[in-house]
């Protein structure tokens, strides 16, 4: 059962590392899908996508930065 | 199982094959520090026994999810899939940037090497050699967690890539089965941790292949449409999703080199 447990907890710290950030991801996930059903044709909500998904990265790692200067 | 490449698409496998490979090579490099460390100290035998063992067992773990996945609606699979790619992609791809930046260590396999060693000398039981024939239930239990730690992380990769589109868990399989042979190989004529292999830079390209494909999946889940790739050929989106990534995370690396060297100013 050990190794069942450190493998959960592995795979677990596979997609959580920082909380916030992805707290951040799901959000605009979710946020994107709904927009998205909103919209029929426009190919804009894909752009939006990405372009969330550089921002809280970029937010995330320029936070990181600035806090360990 | 075929390859179906007319439905699958020449973009899509190759990237599948790639990502693949150079993810499960990261895991498979991590795995056979510790395989070494063990089987040189404590006896090839039970560590290899152990890694062995640990191998049967995630196969059979991915002969049972592989085909379940098929019984699944695609759409929901690519979306939640791609989530879990995404979050495991952007996160391994922001400790990458905050790594080359210098803001966090480098991981360092030589390290590693040394503490495994280190460990399986102060364990118990008594001092098998290399050439003990006798079994060795450290060694054995060492060499099987971690292939079982690190190789779990391969069959959920193989499984994510090859959950993408039908056909692609074979050529997902292929990727990270070359990426354990190139391993074993090196292993072999090294006897050594990889510590020559730019752990680093290897995760930075995952993290950047990942997030591109997770990206994508998402997309692809919620049919969404992107700008100047037609619906019949959505993959070739995926190249410059990378592109955009690398580019992104290059300049994210220059830009906290200069944060953190910059001295704080007064407010």
């Amino acid at each position: 059962m050990q190794w069942f447990r450190s493998v959960t907890r592995e795979l677990l710290g596979l997609f959580i590392d920082d909380g916030s950030f992805a707290l951040a991801i799901l959000l605009w996930l979710a946020a994107v899908l709904a927009l998205s059903r909103l919209t029929i044709t426009s190919s804009w909500p894909a752009c939006a996508l990405f372009c969330g998904l550089a921002a809280i990265l970029i937010e995330s790692v320029l936070r990181y930065a600035r806090r360990h200067r | 199982m075929t390859f179906d490449l007319i439905h699958t698409g020449a973009t899509r496998l190759g990237t599948t094959v790639g990502a693949a490979f150079l993810a499960s090579l990261v895991e498979c490099v991590e795995a056979l520090t510790v395989v070494l460390a063990v089987g040189s100290v404590r006896g090839w035998r039970s560590a290899l026994a152990g890694a062995g063992t640990a191998l049967a067992v995630l196969a059979a773990i991915v002969a049972a999810l592989g085909p379940a996945l098929s019984r699944i609606p695609l759409h929901l699979i690519q979306l939640v899939v791609g989530t879990m790619i995404l979050l495991f992609g952007l996160r391994w791809l922001r400790k990458a940037i905050l790594r080359a930046a210098g803001l966090i260590p480098l991981h360092d396999e030589a390290a590693a090497f040394q503490k495994n060693i280190a460990a399986m000398h102060t364990a118990p039981t008594g001092a098998p050699s290399q050439t003990s024939r006798t079994f060795d239930k450290p060694a054995f239990a060492a060499a099987f967690n971690i292939t079982m730690l690190e190789g779990t992380e391969v069959v959920f990769i193989v499984i994510a890539l090859g959950a993408g589109a039908s056909g692609l868990l074979l050529p997902a399989s292929l990727g990270a089965a070359a990426a354990l042979l190139v391993v074993a190989a090196l292993g072999l004529a090294l006897h050594r941790p990889l510590a020559r292999v730019p752990e680093n830079t290897l995760k930075f390209i995952v993290g950047v292949l990942l997030s591109a494909f997770g990206t994508f999946w998402v997309s692809e889940g919620a049919r969404l449409s992107w700008p100047g790739f037609t619906a019949a050929n959505p993959d070739l989106a995926i190249p410059f999703l990378m592109a955009a990534y690398l580019v992104l995370a290059l300049a994210l690396v220059a830009l906290c080199r200069k944060v953190a060297n910059r001295t704080p100013v007064e407010e």
